[in-house]
């Protein structure tokens, strides 16, 4: 096929020429892939560690249900999100449908989960080396939550990675909630999507190049400041 | 790296909260791939946003899933092609205007050596019945799509119940199942627009156009304030008297694919 031959160059010219619509596209795929990888580390990283630190009743069925919860499909979510904001749903009034809003909601509730178990294994593996000392310590269970997910830092960086990984690669649910608008709501996957559906198969694999390269680069700099700072703290 | 982080956090924050200062005044808009797909909305709405500082977002999907949307209430306008369906949405309260805005055709795609041989068919109950006959593979769209809906009625009035391994439900939109049906040699019927502006035909060809029976109607509605009062109604029948109006026909008379004109004004 001459789809493979053509997309590098499609790529490469995309790139160059920083068309000005795909700027706005990667940037938007960035701005909500980002804080949907932000919001959901607020709350997963705690909640990772506090699973990590307490052992209550039930706690091996929130560890399974968070381990499950890592293959959610994309589109079930979307579709869960898209119940719950469209104007019949029951936070319909907030008008959030179809709006960049809406695709970070349904990335949150996708990377969520990936954040929470992947933490709470990191933090369970250092608890092992620390239990005695915070014994000893005699610290509290918030000042323990802190230690750890600060001393787990850089095992986490790569948790966020993963995240992000997740969120900037799914089109099903940011499709369904954001409604693929040009201009408003479209992102480097669903462009990809909706050039595929156009047969226009150069363009859509030249945005994937596009997509992978930006991955890259990201990926790139986070191991770049990881050691960075790897070696600072010695 | 605290700060870095803090720092990243709050470009990133800022910078979706700049993003979604967008203009007031924008209707969402649900219609149907065929539409998006062929390039329309970027040829006409400009004109419109321009004459009137109404912004149009198109959210499209099958005709089946933007009655959906507007059911619930998610669009304010909606530009589809089932007349059926559109005036039963008319009747069971959900919009309060239709109107007829353009037309094209379906046309009837295959595999360029035509194995059922169709080519000569007088008209497309014949096209369908031989397809049946030869048991040629045919990619349905599968998806309660309006271009689904009318293929469902064609098989009918060919007196032909298309069921077998050669008849393949795809549940995608036109695109994908274009994409489809040329990996693998299908018969398949599509709208015209979108088989013009495809660009990864194979060994597909136009087969059989010109049945009046495949005429292709396409409807704008204005959805129902009383029943979601929430909605932009006033712009949006701002944007459906535009579409009729003659701006919004002859910008529609204008778009043209490749040098073909892919949809015909018809507002009464």
């Amino acid at each position: 096929m001459a789809a493979d031959s053509n997309a590098l160059s499609v790529a490469l010219s995309l790139l160059i020429n920083l068309d000005a619509a795909l700027v706005d596209i990667v940037l938007l795929s960035l701005q909500v892939s980002l804080l949907a990888v932000c919001l959901a580390a607020l709350i997963g990283f705690p909640l990772g560690a506090a699973v990590a630190l307490w052992r209550f009743p039930g706690r091996g069925l929130v560890v399974v249900a968070l381990n499950a919860l890592m293959g959610l499909p994309p589109v079930v979510a979307g579709l869960v999100v898209y119940l719950l904001l469209s104007r019949a749903g029951p936070l319909g009034e907030w008008g959030l449908l179809f709006t960049p809003n809406a695709m970070v909601i349904a990335q949150v509730v996708l990377v969520l989960p990936i954040l929470a178990a992947l933490s709470r294994q990191k933090v369970e593996e250092l608890l092992a080396e620390y239990q005695e000392q915070f014994v000893s310590l005699g610290m509290s269970r918030l000042r323990m939550i802190q230690t750890l997910l600060w001393d787990a830092r850089f095992a986490l960086l790569t948790v966020l990675l993963a995240g992000f990984g997740r969120a900037s690669a799914e089109v099903g649910a940011v499709m369904m909630v954001g409604g693929n608008i040009d201009g408003v709501t479209r992102v480097m996957t669903t462009s990809i999507v909706l050039e595929t559906s156009k047969g226009n198969l150069p363009l859509a694999l030249g945005l994937g190049i596009v997509l992978l390269t930006l991955v890259l680069v990201i990926n790139a700099a986070a191991y770049l400041v990881g050691e960075w700072a790897r070696r600072r703290t010695g | 790296m605290k700060t870095t982080l803090t720092l990243t956090l709050a470009t990133v924050i800022s910078g979706t909260l700049v993003s979604q200062a967008y203009a007031d005044d924008f209707i969402t808009l649900a219609s149907t791939t065929s539409t998006e797909n062929a390039g329309l909305f970027d040829a006409i709405v400009p004109a419109f946003e321009d004459s009137t500082d109404i912004e149009v977002r198109v959210v499209a999907v099958g005709t089946g899933q933007a009655f959906e949307i507007a059911r619930r209430g998610d669009a304010d306008s909606l530009l589809v092609h089932d007349t059926a369906g559109e005036e039963q949405f008319v009747a069971d309260g959900y919009a309060s205007e239709r109107a007829d805005v353009m037309y094209n055709d379906f046309v009837i795609i295959g595999p360029s050596d035509d194995p059922a041989g169709i080519d000569d068919a007088e008209n497309v109950a014949e096209v369908f019945a031989l397809i049946a006959d030869a048991e040629a593979p045919f990619a349905s769209r599968g998806d309660d799509s309006g271009t689904h809906r009318a293929e469902l009625r064609l098989w009918e009035s060919a007196g032909v119940e298309p069921q077998g391994e050669w008849y393949r439900e795809l549940g995608g939109g036109m695109g994908p199942t274009l994409n489809t049906a040329a990996a693998m040699d299908a018969y398949v019927m599509s709208d015209r627009a979108t088989w013009v502006a495809f660009e990864n035909p194979q060994n597909l060809a136009l087969l059989f156009a010109g049945d009046k029976v495949l005429f292709n109607q396409y409807g704008s509605l204005v959805l129902s304030a009383e029943r979601h009062p929430h909605l932009k109604h006033d712009l949006a029948a701002q944007w459906h008297r535009w579409l009729l109006s003659e701006d919004g026909q002859q910008a529609i008379g204008a778009f043209e694919v490749d040098g073909q004109q892919l949809f015909f004004p018809n507002a009464q």
